[in-house]
């Protein structure tokens, strides 16, 4: 049975790499300016995870079909080198390894999160509340309105408690379902949670933020293809999580230009 | 009970105990004598009251971590002045700490000479218990102090931190209470264990030192 | 004076009924109530899987029974939402805390680690007898969430504020139901520091003449290291659970900021900060699940000796390796954070230490691995699931390498990715350590072997149906399929489903065999070969006593230890292993380290 039990270990390591390494199941192609970095991290430690594992289950395989059931009269050996060498190749290969990976991803996570968004990145802002996502524009005058919480009523579709009255800046904000954005334009983006915790992740943009009640939190990203992509919210926020997401509209300058003043007129 | 199984070898004083053991902290030497180990074998009531003092220091670490977050997250933190009773109840806490440990040297020399006249060994635990209740009494007062301002559980995060703290503290010197009470009637009936008495003794000063770390994080914070 | 007697509190063997079975202070019942506790908290837990896995693939499947436990979250045995969700949190809640922690640490550790080190019982069997009872109350307070109110929180077992703290508007079991589950863990938290504390002053004032520190076993180790961390980690979500029902039912707003607005209403709390829970939970969290997984490495260790007839190339780094690996869980905590707003910086300094942790890691199954070089490995089912437990390992450690990266945690963050990683270490590797434990343990815990046969099917099934269920979860993952969903809407997960229906397929199956594994205990406990006192030929103290042990482990005679524990490979009177209460004196064959 030992020997059977090494051909099984082989087998489903053999068989959990087939998928990986025919590329079968990938995140879909990226759509962003700073996804690249992203994806080469998750290829490298792709590699080093895949070696790691077939090496350790292979060495565990060998060893058991070597080993078991050996007779009782079989001269037991240990292994030349014994722990010393084993914690100094962990150290060594395992340690540069992983250091490695650490080091070289900082560039990857400061492209998104230690970068400031340019001066001219689009604003937008997005607020995330039980169970749809609505984005907010800030319209010509470039400002957004204050959210009003008390003001705040979905079934009279005032989502964002805008005092148009008072609020000069809100006057001409742009509410809308669908978030749209030029191509090869900066957006920054504005993420306001109106309940509980809620998450923005678009796969194809390689972006993914909690939002966080009570601190408003921003990230900034450029899409660089045309073309529609879903938004999801990742993080659990009640019986309608599973059904909590939006549409992204990548369009070219004069489509989009086309769609503000579709949106706008419907305010 | 206790058999065992091998006389242990003659005490050799020069001989130090941690021969081939990798180290002081291994409590039986590798030849097995266990005299030696004896000396330097703490009584588990010993190591087990270290654990719980580690415990509670880690769960008012917690609350002292929610307190600086919950301070610095908003704009809505308002200070108040503490009830000066508060200082009252500090120096209770502390003369308590104090008649604890002459009753803990008056047991010990009724326990281990039986010549020496000790009467009433267990009057300055009395006394200790009854400073202990001073002390939560006074704490009620400062709380009722507080109720009368109007500053109740929910009223602002400072008061809800201040209770949150003041009262666990209190409900583990009631703990402690409870302890003085054991080791009174075990004292009675003449079974009490020195490492029992060490125990609820170190357990006591560690909530005066506790009420000591409180109050002063109370009083540069709130 | 010093007091040897501080070792056992009764003098003589209990016996009345109710102090031999129920309110016993004896450490051996407490161990098996503990076990039981895990057992039946397995199974639960393991049905709300099935019923998860069955909606996952049949959206529209009507579950039986389901209609009659609750009738508002399943109409016509068909789950809702709302109803998914809650049983996912039960889920998650339930193997956690009352079958990882409980059993390989609790169990096993209540039942092994006194006879391990020579005792004849915890120094406080009061405490520890309450340690037990507290946290069957616990599991009951849980439970009852079912019944009352409508129905369990479904915030999952991580329950993030502000969800856990706003109350029943924001969904249902969100009011009482997450009272029930603070009250729970609160208590929970209490019983297992009850515990670390017996465990503790077990491993450093009870052990016998000859028992140095580094004589005592792996598991010994394990067990020890696991109640320091459970003594940092509970006592930090204790006070975290309290905070948070206090904001239920006093007002106060510790977690919950100004400006919410729920169903057009605004909440009422004002101030709090929703970020400072996932700092208390995940100080305790991640620590949790290395208090999940090394009672399970220590176990694996000693079972592996036993069955290879060698001890492992070098027991002292093995031990260093558990240690760091507790040192080091309180400094990562972070990486379940990355994406939660707060400071990136801080991510980064989180994911360092996350990296770093994967070198005990690999230095312990890279000791394991190359120790089972020159053995002589016999193949039972003990040695069959400690050798699973190093496959399944490797497996859902590898998976730690993406995770730790805060990049790569942007893809990965909330998918199954995450949910595959953490199946692969705790839902299998630990449960393995489990069921090694079990097999290795039970002639001495009953005195009766367990079926062979039926443990090998048992080992098969289990083997090969984890790695059909979990595997296929990393790969869901990398695609972007989103965690704790009930039902599959997104476009893009759509051409997913047919996967999930197979690993459902996959689950069912698996499931069934832990049945068999059921009745393996109750037809062995009762009807099992009678086993000798040394079924396996091995070391440790708990081999040199009478199976079962008598109720004060040694029959009067306490021990004395003359060897370290693992003396394997020598020549002696009795085989090729020396036990270590056995004066005999032999040369070993190969080098001791």
């Amino acid at each position: 049975m030992g020997k059977f039990f090494a051909i099984t270990i082989l087998v489903i390591a053999i068989l959990s790499a087939i998928p990986i390494v025919m590329h079968t199941w990938e995140a879909p192609a990226d759509i962003s300016t700073h996804g690249h970095l992203i994806d080469e991290q998750m290829s490298e430690t792709m590699a080093e995870a895949g070696i790691s594992f077939l090496a350790a289950q292979l060495l565990l395989a060998f060893f058991i079909w070597q080993f078991s059931n050996r007779g009782t009269e079989s001269k037991l050996k240990s292994f030349p080198g014994g722990a010393k060498a084993l914690v100094i190749a962990a150290l060594l290969v395992v340690g540069v390894e992983v250091l490695a990976l650490g080091v070289f991803g900082v560039k990857a996570w400061a492209d998104v999160y230690l970068t400031p968004p340019s001066a001219s990145a689009m604003p937008i802002q997005v607020q995330a509340g039980q169970f749809a996502f609505y984005f907010r524009y800030p319209g010509p005058d470039g400002k957004f309105g204050a959210i009003h919480p008390e003001r705040i009523n979905e079934g009279s579709q005032e989502f964002f408690g805008l005092d148009k009255e008072h609020d000069v800046e809100s006057r001409d904000d742009i509410v809308t379902a669908e978030m749209a954005i030029p191509v090869n334009k900066e957006i920054h983006l504005l993420m306001h949670a109106k309940d509980v915790g809620h998450s923005f992740f678009v796969r194809e943009l390689r972006v993914q933020q909690d939002f966080v009640p009570g601190l408003d939190v921003s990230l900034h990203f450029t899409a660089t293809k045309i073309g529609r992509y879903e938004i999801v919210c990742t993080q659990l926020c009640g019986l309608g999580h599973y059904n909590m997401k939006a549409y992204l509209d990548v369009l070219s300058n004069d489509d989009f230009n086309e769609w503000m003043k579709k949106e706008a007129a419907m305010q | 009970m206790a058999t065992t199984v091998h006389e242990p070898p003659r005490l050799d004083p020069r001989r130090l105990p941690n021969h081939g053991n990798g180290g002081g902290g291994n409590l039986v030497p590798a030849d097995g004598d266990r005299r030696l180990a004896l000396d330097y074998s703490p009584p588990p009531s010993s190591t087990a009251i270290w654990v719980v003092l580690f415990a509670i220091s880690m769960m008012f670490a917690a609350f002292t971590s929610a307190l600086v977050v919950r301070k610095g997250s908003s704009l809505d933190w308002r200070t108040f002045k503490l009830p000066s009773i508060l200082f009252l109840n500090t120096l209770v806490l502390f003369a308590s700490s104090v008649t604890l440990e002459v009753s803990r040297r008056r047991i010990a020399v009724f326990m281990g000479n039986l010549q020496a006249q000790v009467e009433t060994p267990a009057r300055w635990l009395y006394v200790t218990l009854c400073l202990g209740v001073l002390f939560v009494a006074g704490q009620y007062v400062a709380w009722s102090q507080l109720r009368a301002e109007g500053l109740y559980l929910a009223t602002n995060p400072s008061s809800s931190f201040f209770y949150v703290l003041t009262v666990t503290h209190a409900l583990h010197v009631l703990g402690g209470l409870g302890g003085l009470v054991y080791v009174i009637r075990k004292l009675g009936k003449a079974s009490l264990r020195r490492s029992t008495l060490n125990a609820t003794a170190r357990y006591w000063h560690f909530m005066d030192l506790l009420w000591l770390y409180l109050l002063l994080l109370l009083w540069v914070k709130l | 004076m010093h007091d040897t007697s501080a070792q056992a509190v009764q003098h003589h063997a209990p016996t009345s009924f109710l102090r031999k079975h129920v309110f016993s202070l004896d450490h051996k019942v407490i161990g098996k109530q503990y076990y039981a506790l895990a057992l039946a908290a397995a199974l639960i837990g393991m049905a709300l899987s099935w019923i998860m896995r069955i909606h996952l693939g049949w959206a529209n499947a009507a579950i039986p029974g389901l209609q009659t436990l609750s009738p508002n979250g399943a109409p016509g045995g068909v789950l809702t939402p709302e109803y998914y969700l809650q049983l996912m949190t039960m889920h998650g809640t339930i193997m956690v805390f009352f079958v990882l922690t409980t059993a390989p640490f609790a169990a096993f550790g209540n039942y092994f680690l006194p006879i391990q080190v020579g005792a004849e019982d915890m120094p406080f069997p009061r405490f520890n007898m309450m340690s037990f009872w507290v946290t069957f109350t616990a599991f009951l307070v849980l439970v009852s969430s079912f019944f009352l109110g409508d129905g369990p929180t479904l915030g999952g077992w991580t329950q993030y504020a502000p969800l856990n703290a706003i109350g029943s508007s924001a969904g249902p079991g969100q009011g009482l139901g997450v009272v029930l589950w603070m009250i729970s863990i609160a208590l929970f938290c209490i019983g297992q520091l009850l515990g670390s504390l017996n465990f503790i002053s077990t491993t450093l004032d009870l052990r016998v003449k000859g028992m140095s520190l580094m004589r005592l076993p792996l598991s010994a180790w394990a067990w020890f290291i696991t109640s320091c961390m459970g003594l940092t980690a509970f006592s930090v979500l204790m006070p975290a659970c309290i905070l948070v029902i206090l904001d239920h039912v006093a007002g106060t707003s510790f977690f919950v900021p100004s400006g919410l607005v729920l169903n057009d209403q605004l909440v009422p709390h004002s101030g709090g900060s929703t970020l400072l829970w996932q700092h208390l939970f995940w100080f305790f969290g991640h620590p949790e699940v290395y208090i999940a997984i090394v009672p399970g490495i220590g176990i694996v260790s000693h079972i592996l000796i036993a069955n290879m007839r060698k001890p492992m190339l070098s027991q002292r780094v093995l031990i260093y390796c558990m240690g760091a690996l507790a040192v080091l869980s309180y400094m990562v905590y972070g990486h379940h954070m990355f994406v939660s707003g707060m400071n990136p910086v801080s991510a980064l300094a989180f994911s360092f230490p996350t990296l770093v942790i994967t070198i005990p890691a690999t230095i312990t199954v890279l000791i394991w691995v190359f120790s089972l070089y020159g053995s002589r490995l016999r193949i039972n089912s003990a040695s069959l699931f400690a050798l699973g437990f190093i496959s399944m390992f490797v497996s859902g450690g590898v998976s730690g390498f993406f995770l730790a990266q805060p990049s790569i945690d942007i893809m990965l963050h909330a998918t199954y990715f995450v949910v595959g990683h953490f199946h692969m270490v705790m839902g299998v590797a630990a449960m393995f350590g489990i069921f090694a434990g079990t097999y290795f343990w039970f002639p001495k815990m009953s005195g009766r072997m367990m079926n062979e046969t039926l443990g090998k099917v048992h080992f098969w099934l289990s083997f090969v149906g984890t790695y059909c269920i979990f595997m296929p979860f990393h790969y869901l993952g990398l695609v972007g399929n989103i965690r704790r969903n009930s039902t599959f809407v997104f476009d893009y997960v759509q051409p997913l489903i047919p996967v999930h229906q197979l690993i459902t397929v996959a689950a069912l199956i698996t499931g069934a065999a832990q049945l068999v594994f059921v009745y393996n205990l109750i037809h062995s406990r009762f009807w099992g070969k009678p086993a000798p006192d040394n079924p396996w030929e091995a070391t440790s103290l708990e081999w040199s006593t009478a199976t079962p042990p008598p109720w004060d482990n040694f029959g009067g005679k306490h021990p004395v230890v003359y060897h370290d524990p693992y003396q394997y490979g020598v020549q002696s009177s009795v085989g090729d292993y020396v036990m270590q209460a056995s004066p005999e004196q032999v040369k070993t064959d190969h080098e001791e380290k």
